[in-house]
């Protein structure tokens, strides 16, 4: 695990195994500086929530639980935000392509909310691929966002 | 804890008591796998008791929307019954709370299956 602390900044990152197992050790990763930085309890609850989304699109889309594959975790605590990538080593996918989970004809589908529930969640979400693989999820949330 | 199931019946409902995290892995495949005996076993009427559920996710709604559509294609009613604010705020947002018919009393609820 790597730490940089400067002024008001601080990084904590990690590399996890492809197994369900790394998406609780992300979540508490992660809420360990989101309590540190002073985030009330529901946006808390928000941003495990929107990390395990992540983790588990991490873990069992891109690297398919792969044995060779990491995901790597870094949280960063901001002045007024918390800011939390989480990169894979799979194939990638397109997030255009992701169906709506609230269209009609979507409603009663088993699965495809992930996305939705995290863009719900945080503030800002940006997906981009890797070279020569992986994707790249960057969540942020604000210091006393709605 | 992952999660705790418990069935109980009160008349002709089959009422499934839930309890814990319903969330990829052991929460959600449990949950699968006792509506699919309690269908396999005949039964219609199966209120989904989730008062004491801590956190679900996406997997977890997902397992709501199966167990929803299994019931009723064997010609039942899955129903939930005391749901958690976050629950409920969960299936609000992925507008999942009015294809649901969610109860807040038992007494009630299992009377709305007559």
């Amino acid at each position: 695990m790597g730490k940089n602390t400067g002024g008001e900044a601080e990084t904590v990152d990690q590399f996890l195994d492809s197994t369900l197992e790394s998406v609780d050790s992300a979540e508490n990763l992660v809420l360990d500086v989101a309590q540190k930085a002073g985030f009330p309890d529901e946006d808390l609850h928000k941003i495990g929530m929107a990390v395990r989304e992540s983790m588990v699109n991490a873990v069992v889309h891109g690297n398919q639980y792969s044995a060779h594959k990491k995901v790597h975790v870094s949280v960063s605590k901001g002045p007024d935000r918390l800011t939390v990538t989480i990169a894979d080593q799979g194939k990638g996918f397109d997030l255009e392509k992701v169906p709506d989970p609230l269209a009609d004809n979507n409603l009663l589908r088993f699965s495809g909310r992930g996305m939705f529930l995290i863009r719900a969640f945080m503030d800002e979400l940006q997906v981009r691929r890797l070279s020569p693989l992986g994707t790249e999820v960057t969540l942020v949330k604000y210091l006393g966002s709605k | 804890m992952s999660v705790k199931l418990s069935s109980r019946q009160v008349g002709d409902v089959t009422v499934l008591d839930v309890a814990g995290r319903i969330t990829l892995g052991e929460g959600s495949s449990a949950l699968r796998d006792t509506l699919r005996d309690l269908v396999s076993k005949g039964q219609k009427k199966i209120l989904l008791n989730l008062g004491e559920v801590s956190y679900i996710d996406s997997s977890g709604i997902g397992e709501l929307v199966s167990g929803f559509t299994t019931v009723a294609n064997h010609g039942g009613q899955l129903k939930l019954l005391g749901l958690t604010k976050r629950v409920k705020d969960l299936l609000q947002i992925t507008k999942l709370y009015t294809v649901f018919d969610v109860h807040d009393d038992e007494a009630a609820a299992v009377r709305s299956y007559a």
